[in-house]
């Protein structure tokens, strides 16, 4: 009940403080916006890129050759032990047959070439063509599959995929450090707003502790009120991920430059990532007037 | 108060073992000049300030004990009233002396009574909504003196309250406060160097000087003191 009564007052005071100090409350929610505004666009980059490389090695596959002799019995064997490695995602299995099936269809000029070759003429070799779970373990998986009986030879973009992944590895790092960095920034940058706006009630809060307030019962309703600054300042924020994105989305038709290059779609992505941008916003307006009242209770 | 010292961080001596002590329901004058210490003993009691050696024990608490998330639980016991009266610029004088009650969490038809109770006791329940701004120093002083002994203190300490105001305004403040010692049992310290109203008011003194007690008058003796 006393409990009760207490975060009652505290939210009615956060309030009143909020409205009857609008200018300094203003600086606050201004500042606030501004940094979140940048998180939300380095927020919405770094998944991107993460999303987009995702992509890429998801196309990412191991395609085994068998040799050409091989009979029924080998290729179950290989299937099982395939199904046993804990990095193979899944496999998709061609017979000489369907490689010439599809190159037919494929090249015209050689088509008719292709289709003379019968059943034992056919120069071509039964695949099997396997996407890896983890791209970084790709060469000891295709070493692997290389040495199981049967295989005569696998085939994955050795080299170029490794360093494919090694770039796109360091460019999700670094937009994720560079937005966590802008995050640490903006909360110091708040923090020090607000503790200039808490600086000009030193006096009040003098006064809280001169007529026997407690420590709490003085910090919740500033605590209170940076959660508001918070919530309000990540309104424009959320607005500008919400709209701004699904209209950049629109514009792009989805893909950025060619059409290699996905963009993550807007919903619920936009959700997610205004959630986050709140969510941050009203756990640095907490922390900026926490940390920026500590220093004025004591005596 | 016990073999109290005080020494600043600076160096600077404040108060020099000094023994002292006030029975409950009393009225006591503290006068000296500047530098005399009474600031100081004043800030040690309401625990602005903690003693360098010595211990002060109010109302049963140990002061100087007393950990800093804790010293609200002292601010409750006391009341304080300054010589700028320190009231909430933004809060109207009836929130001002409903926030001291507030605080503690009493439920809010008791703060009601309380709070109109005090007003009226002060003279000022007319001006309950008015902001403090607005009103006189005389009246701002009540204000103060309503928000002090609006949860019952045991002990009531006034820092020179009578400081910015005039003569004839001053008595009427040492009337409200002679009051309430009466009517509340509140033990009341007093600092001020306006030596009328100690010879006026013929309660026990105090003088301070240096830093040490020079003169304990019983209610009645004082004259006069060169401060």
């Amino acid at each position: 009940m006393k409990s009760c009564r207490t975060i009652y007052r505290s939210m009615r005071d956060a309030l009143k403080s909020v409205v009857r100090n609008f200018s300094l409350s203003l600086a606050s929610i201004t500042c606030i916006t501004i940094t979140l505004v940048i998180i939300a666009a380095a927020l919405l980059i770094a998944d991107n890129v993460k999303n987009f490389t995702d992509e890429i090695e998801k196309d990412v596959t191991i395609v085994a050759f068998l040799d050409s002799d091989v009979d029924d019995q080998t290729k179950e064997d290989f299937e099982t032990s395939i199904k046993k490695n804990t990095n193979i995602e899944t496999f998709d299995y061609k017979s000489k047959e369907d490689v010439k099936e599809d190159m037919i269809k494929e090249n015209e000029t050689f088509s008719k070439v292709i289709s003379g070759w019968d059943k034992d003429s056919n120069p071509l070799m039964d695949t099997y063509t396997i996407k890896v779970h983890d791209v970084s373990k790709i060469k000891s998986t295709a070493k692997e599959i290389e040495s199981t009986k049967g295989v005569n030879s696998v085939q994955y973009g050795e080299g170029l995929v490794e360093k494919l992944v090694g770039v796109f590895n360091a460019i999700e790092k670094i937009t994720f450090i560079a937005a966590g960095a802008l995050i640490i920034v903006t909360i110091f940058l708040i923090i020090n707003t607000i503790k200039l706006t808490i600086f000009s009630r030193k006096r009040e809060i003098g006064i809280m502790r001169l007529v026997g307030a407690s420590n709490l019962r003085i910090k919740l309703p500033f605590v209170i009120e940076g959660i508001i600054l918070g919530i309000i300042g990540s309104i424009i924020p959320i607005l500008v991920v919400v709209f701004g994105y699904s209209t950049m989305y629109d514009y792009f038709n989805g893909v950025l430059f060619s059409p290699v290059i996905k963009l993550v779609k807007p919903m619920p992505f936009v959700m997610n990532t205004s959630i986050i941008v709140l969510i941050i916003g009203m756990i640095v307006g907490m922390i900026g007037s926490a940390r920026a009242v500590r220093r004025y209770v004591k005596v | 108060m016990k073999n109290v010292y005080k020494t600043y961080p600076n160096g600077v001596g404040a108060v020099f073992n000094l023994n002292l002590s006030v029975e409950k329901g009393d009225f006591v004058f503290i006068i000296g000049g500047s530098g005399s210490g009474k600031s100081t003993l004043i800030k040690m009691l309401y625990r602005e300030e903690k003693p360098s050696r010595g211990e002060i024990i109010l109302g049963g608490v140990n002061v100087g004990r007393l950990r800093n998330s804790k010293v609200y639980k002292l601010r409750r016991l006391i009341g304080v009233v300054f010589q700028d009266y320190k009231l909430l610029p933004k809060l109207t004088v009836y929130e001002n002396v409903a926030f001291a009650l507030e605080v503690t969490g009493v439920d809010s038809k008791q703060i009601r009574k309380r709070v109109i109770d005090v007003l009226d006791k002060v003279g000022l329940k007319h001006k309950a909504k008015e902001y403090p701004d607005k009103l006189s120093g005389g009246e701002q002083q009540r204000v103060a003196i309503a928000r002090a002994v609006v949860n019952l203190p045991k002990i009531l300490i006034c820092d020179e309250p009578t400081g910015n105001l005039d003569p004839k305004i001053s008595m009427e403040i040492m009337e409200i406060l002679e009051k309430i010692n009466k009517e509340y049992d509140t033990t009341i310290l007093m600092v001020t160097h306006d030596l009328d109203i100690v010879k006026r008011m013929k309660k026990r003194v105090i003088a301070l000087k240096e830093g040490r007690v020079v003169k304990d008058y019983k209610a009645g003796e004082f004259v006069s003191e060169k401060l």
